[in-house]
């Protein structure tokens, strides 16, 4: 099927996951609100909401999929119809239905309010779809929006929890801060070119027209607004304690899905839009990309909340995601959305287990909780030293192929001291990974310490072995999935060029 | 004309950024945000008179997404407000480093 944006009906079907999942999210509301409230316990529909919610997931999964037999005749408009925005788009839409799967019993316990819950979910995820896939600088910020404006009250959604609500309102004042300078590189940038279309945008810069000045004013506000959308250091403060103060299941959510969704966003805009201003762009990446990495890496390891750890691990990734935007060719950018996609199984199935831990009030999240926890629940145990293995980059786990891409991709474009440092803090970070697993193996629990108690109903169970098993499937044979985000990546071509070259040299 | 606006709006968005970093109540700083995007309206007009009508439409969706904004940005305040009696930011000291 061919769309010519001819007829009106063509920009329905470009649209139709997004469409398909606006309007299941509006269904799952209201099949939330029918249920009457009965406090202190949990929605009687609780299960039939969470499995309406994977069921749109999945609906919208299968348009997405029917969209790779699309073509659009027009490459350069509003809404673009090639495969990295679908491949972005299965990243998104495996995050939201882990996420609601390992979360089932977490809502049932802290009795939240599910309805509204799994349509915020969703219509984040509508949010992060339209981010993926336009061209449009303005519908960017619309879907930037979207999806953040969900991810705030997912943030504060226990308000009965006051680091619930403190976490909340950091992540709000510092997101709204950062939609600003988002949205002023977008004015800025639209003044000196003319067009809001990133298509066209290029072609300005390419030909030389358009305003310098104004143009890097632009772009370095763009840059900053997504440094703090990615957390990368130094505009990571907000990450640690909105991901700490927030419920587990939107922590997860918001370290996996919504940092994918910032960075296939900034991938578009700075490769799509910018690629003639490399020389420009790439030195900020390269200093983003290597003090994130640090910076992250080593206050990880002080770290005593495993909670508090994967927040600091997540940013810590963004710091080797960075990597891969920096390098800027078509293997590095094929594996970021491999990383991406590795990365998103990974922490959920972390944030899984550490979800069964903490119990009913989030009580225990300290390392030393975890004594002894692998014997009390060897599949549990095992599963999680699984996830924290592929965390810390371990052989024979996905996040070992997926490191490996990235360095490939930096030695590609000659980025020899970012490689270096990515393998080096990589090294670090095995230290705080690995720490936890050595307590829940190698210690005991203190005499007269009760075993803690594990609600993991079957299906909690079966999500978190198919994503443990997803893990050591990609780490042993990537092809098929590499295969894919290269397609994905071809779009953008090669960046950094010739120009480039000389620079590294 | 476009220069002396695009100034303007330039230094509304730096108080409003030095608002954000510098005050303590919530309120404030959220009054802050709203300026900044004003600016960056200012400069949506601004432009507009070069570039055609598209500017003044950009401003309406800004102007949605602040009101949005608002409404969730509100509720969480009111949600902090009730647990510390008080909206400032230096109280919170639950959650560092």
């Amino acid at each position: 099927m061919t769309l010519d944006f001819v007829s009106r009906a063509d920009f329905i079907w470009a649209l139709l996951p997004e469409i398909v999942l606006s309007c299941w999210a509006m269904a799952i509301l209201l099949v939330g609100v029918w249920e009457k409230e009965r406090p202190g316990l949990p929605p009687r529909n609780l299960r039939l909401l969470a499995w309406l919610s994977v069921a749109g997931l999945a609906a919208t999964a299968g348009v997405n999929g029917w969209l790779y037999g699309v073509s659009g005749t027009d490459a350069s408009g509003m809404i673009a119809l090639d495969s990295f925005r679908l491949f972005a788009n299965w990243i998104f839409l495996l995050g939201a239905a882990l996420t609601i799967l390992v979360s089932l019993p977490y809502i049932a316990k802290q009795r939240l309010q599910a309805g509204e819950f799994y349509t915020l979910v969703l219509l984040a995820t509508v949010g992060m779809m339209v981010m993926a896939g336009t061209r449009n600088l303005i519908l960017l910020f619309l879907a930037i929006e979207t999806m953040t404006i969900s991810a705030y009250v997912l943030t504060a959604y226990h308000r009965a929890d006051r680091r619930s609500a403190e976490a909340g309102l950091k992540y709000f004042i510092l997101g709204a801060f950062s939609s600003a300078f988002l949205l002023y590189g977008i004015a800025l940038t639209w003044g000196a070119t003319g067009s809001v279309n990133l298509a066209e945008i290029a072609q300005t810069i390419e030909a030389g027209a358009g305003f310098t000045g104004l143009l890097m004013a632009g772009m370095a506000l763009l840059g900053v607004g997504f440094a703090f959308k990615v957390g990368a250091v130094p505009f990571h403060m907000w990450a640690p304690d909105a991901y700490e103060g927030a419920p587990s299941p939107s922590t997860a959510f918001m370290a996996a899905a919504v940092k994918a969704a910032s960075f296939a966003a900034l991938l578009r805009v700075f490769l799509e839009a910018f690629p003639g201003l490399y020389e420009a762009w790439y030195p900020v990446m390269w200093w983003l990309a290597a003090l994130t990495m640090l910076v992250a890496n080593l206050i990880a390891l002080s770290q005593s909340s495993v909670k508090r750890m994967l927040a600091y691990s997540s940013v810590a990734h963004g710091g080797y995601l960075l990597v891969g935007v920096t390098a800027a060719n078509e293997f590095a950018t094929a594996s970021v959305l491999f990383y991406l996609l590795v990365y998103t199984i990974m922490t959920i199935g972390a944030f899984g287990i550490v979800m069964i831990v903490s119990g009913h009030g989030e009580e225990r999240l300290q390392v030393d909780d975890y004594a002894g926890f692998g014997w009390q629940q060897p599949v549990l145990g095992v599963l999680l030293t699984i996830f924290l293995l592929a965390l810390a980059g371990f052989p024979g786990t996905a996040g070992f192929m997926a490191k490996i891409f990235l360095l490939q991709g930096a030695v590609e474009s000659q980025l020899w001291t970012l490689a270096i440092l990515l393998a080096l803090t990589t090294v670090v970070s095995y230290y705080y990974y690995l720490r936890v697993a050595w307590y829940m193996w190698m210690r005991s629990a203190d005499a007269g310490e009760p075993a803690i108690p594990v609600v993991a109903p079957g299906i909690v169970r079966f999500t978190l072995i198919g994503s443990a098993a997803v893990m050591i499937y990609l780490g042993v044979l990537p092809g098929a999935v590499l295969e894919g985000a290269i397609s994905a990546a071809e779009h953008f071509g090669v960046v950094a060029g010739e120009a480039f070259m000389g620079l590294a040299r | 004309m476009l220069v002396e606006a695009l100034v303007l709006s330039a230094i509304l968005f730096v108080i409003g950024t030095f608002g954000v970093l510098l005050r303590k109540n919530a309120i404030i700083i959220f009054l802050c945000i709203e300026l900044q995007l004003n600016a960056v309206n200012l400069s949506f007009v601004a432009f507009s008179r070069f570039l055609g009508i598209d500017g003044q439409l950009f401003v309406f969706f800004v102007m949605t997404v602040a009101a949005a904004e608002a409404a969730v940005g509100l509720a969480i305040i009111i949600s902090v407000f009730r647990h510390y009696e008080a909206v400032n930011v230096n109280n919170f000291n639950l959650l560092k480093w």
